[in-house]
């Protein structure tokens, strides 16, 4: 049972991880209709920065992760102004596809010597780890500061999404972009801030998960991102209730699979879920469907 | 032409094969597929298979086991179709993706079950049996499977539930139907082209079967013109030309430059082409009976 609590909670800070990049998945395919690949690169981005300014510059830590939201925000916008605003009205496919060189550039640029580099390397604890015993179930300071800084990061988002003039914008973007621009909103601004909100979100799970999971790559966004997205879909894309609790159930699932069966099926399982589903729901736990009229 | 420079031209006749699958899938019958890599996997894993148990290197053998790569492939298809064909756009893509990182980790442990697949140490002992004249006879039977499929009443069909689905089945299409015919048809195709990868190189890693192929089959049928012939033979082999091409053109040391060069030619291309190279036109003996 002890075993079975401490595997919950172990998930419970791989889901919220998942949670802050499936966020960027759910806002950017709500509003523009795009899997925006890149994103896991971005979250990359985050986590490179993160190394950096802990290792290098020694900043405090909410600093380091002001520097990577502030960092991944500003590269999200400008692959959405360079990339993907030119391509709003070709045909949908060509955005996806520019969308994958997008990735593809970020993941091997940043792995040039130049640049990052292409090894691995090992992400600097910017605090002394604490742990806890607690009816021999073991918590440590990491866990606690990714479960406040997570949740903090949603309240944030639930307010500026409800709660302020730029979250109507984009409420109104994402239920029909044609009309909102009619009644005077700023269509390109409001997307160029969801990206930029989005990659924000990616900026602070990627200083996270560099904390919580030691080592990081220039590759290293992609299988994240990829279950992030699934964890969007899963909980219905475009709902953002919906994508932290795909983010959990995917944090779950893994883990208990590393835990019970195997880690070599730990990347397979999320997808076995995610069909499963899909055959129940075809858009998602809390998707809505849209009925065609003719 | 040294042999280097013709397993490459062999692998791209092979690649377009397998291109022309996915083609039939997401360029006519529109279900968005991001799995394709899986059915070429599971075409060269059961070829391979079959041949290293039973076929020696006898060239009717190696034919049977192509088709039967082709044939499982096809059968798993129709499993997976059965449920997730129902699914729309993006949701049948992200399934079909989730299917394909499935079977990654299936090949990665298939030697839990099957000693013989190797798993995640990779298959080896595959006999050399894929020649210039094997790829070239497939790669022809998939154009005229597809140039006369396309143009018969069922390629018809199978356009027209793309093209607007609720009119197609007003018409009295089972669009459920055509779209399984185009979805089973195109990873048969995907599951030859693996068995002849398979007895090209032969040995088999899972990692030639990951997400990164299918999205090389994606970029090559959108870079060509999705639901183009021609467009995809030629984005096939100028692909596979140009991925070998930067490795011997580029100074040594400036090799990883590859992968950063390619995206931005991608992104160019794709801004500035959105609709593939070719767009709607077709080599003449790829179009219809009377246009030619």
């Amino acid at each position: 049972m002890d075993y079975f609590v401490q595997q919950v909670i172990n998930g419970l800070q791989l889901g919220f991880v998942y949670a802050l990049i499936a966020l960027g998945y759910t806002m950017v395919y709500g509003i523009v209709r795009l899997i925006n690949f890149a994103h896991g690169d971005v979250f990359m981005i985050g986590a490179f920065i993160g190394l950096y300014t802990i290792e290098r510059f020694q900043w405090p830590l909410a600093a380091v992760f002001v520097s990577a939201v502030v960092g991944c925000t500003v590269l999200a916008v400008l692959i959405e102004q360079l990339a993907y605003r030119p391509l709003r009205h070709a045909p949908k496919i060509a955005s996806l596809i520019t969308a994958i060189g997008v990735s593809l550039f970020l993941e091997y640029f940043t792995s040039l010597r130049q640049v990052f580099g292409p090894h691995y390397y090992s992400f600097p604890r910017p605090f002394p780890v604490v742990s806890w015993h607690w009816y021999g179930i073991l918590v440590t300071n990491i866990q606690a500061v990714i479960f406040l800084v997570t949740i903090l990061c949603l309240l944030l988002l639930q307010f500026i999404v409800f709660r302020t003039k730029m979250g109507r914008a984009m409420r109104a973007v994402s239920f029909d972009y044609v009309t909102a621009g009619l009644m005077g909103v700023n269509v390109n601004m409001v997307i160029s801030f969801t990206f930029g909100l989005g990659a924000a979100l990616a900026g602070v799970g990627g200083v996270l998960y560099g904390i919580a999971y030691p080592q990081v790559n220039t590759f290293m966004g992609f299988m994240p991102g990829l279950k992030a997205f699934t964890a969007a879909v899963l909980g219905g894309i475009g709902n953002i209730p919906g994508a932290v609790l795909g983010a959990l159930i995917m944090g779950q699932s893994e883990t208990m699979v590393s835990a019970y069966l195997s880690s070599t099926y730990r990347d397979g399982i999320a997808f076995v879920i995610l069909i499963l589903v899909l055959l129940w729901k075809p858009t998602g736990i809390f998707g809505t469907s849209r009925t065609e009229k003719v | 032409m040294n042999p280097y420079w013709v397993q490459i031209l062999m692998l791209a006749c092979i690649v377009a094969i397998s291109a022309q699958g996915l083609n039939i899938i997401y360029g006519y019958a529109g279900l968005f597929s991001l799995g394709h890599a899986a059915f070429y996997g599971i075409g060269a894993y059961t070829a391979a298979y079959l041949m290293k148990l039973y076929g020696g290197q006898s060239q009717a053998a190696f034919l049977a086991a192509l088709l039967a790569g082709g044939g499982a492939s096809a059968a798993v298809a129709y499993l997976i179709g059965l449920p997730t064909l129902r699914l729309t756009s993006d949701y049948l893509g992200i399934a079909t993706l989730g299917f394909g990182i499935i079977m990654k980790v299936v090949f990665d442990n298939a030697d839990s079950f099957l000693p013989e697949l190797g798993g995640a140490r990779g298959m080896t002992g595959i006999a050399k049996m894929t020649t210039i004249p094997w790829v070239i006879f497939f790669l022809l039977v998939s154009l005229l499977v597809v140039r006369n499929t396309i143009h018969s009443s069922y390629g018809r069909a199978i356009l027209s539930v793309r093209e607007d689905e609720i009119a197609a089945e007003t018409m009295g299409i089972d669009t459920f139907q055509y779209k399984m015919v185009g979805f089973v048809t195109g990873c048969a195709f995907a599951g030859v082209a693996g068995g002849l990868y398979a007895h090209l190189y032969t040995f088999l890693h899972p990692s030639n079967f990951d997400f990164f192929k299918s999205i090389d089959l994606l970029i090559i049928i959108v870079l060509g013109g999705l639901g183009n012939m021609s467009g995809t033979l030629v984005a096939s082999f100028g692909w596979i030309f140009l991925l070998e091409g930067l490795r011997v053109v580029l100074p040594p040391g400036y090799v990883e430059l590859r992968w950063v060069l390619i995206p931005v030619l991608l992104i160019v291309a794709m801004l500035l082409r959105p609709q593939g190279i070719f767009g709607a036109h077709e080599f003449p003996f790829l179009r219809e009976k009377g246009t030619r």
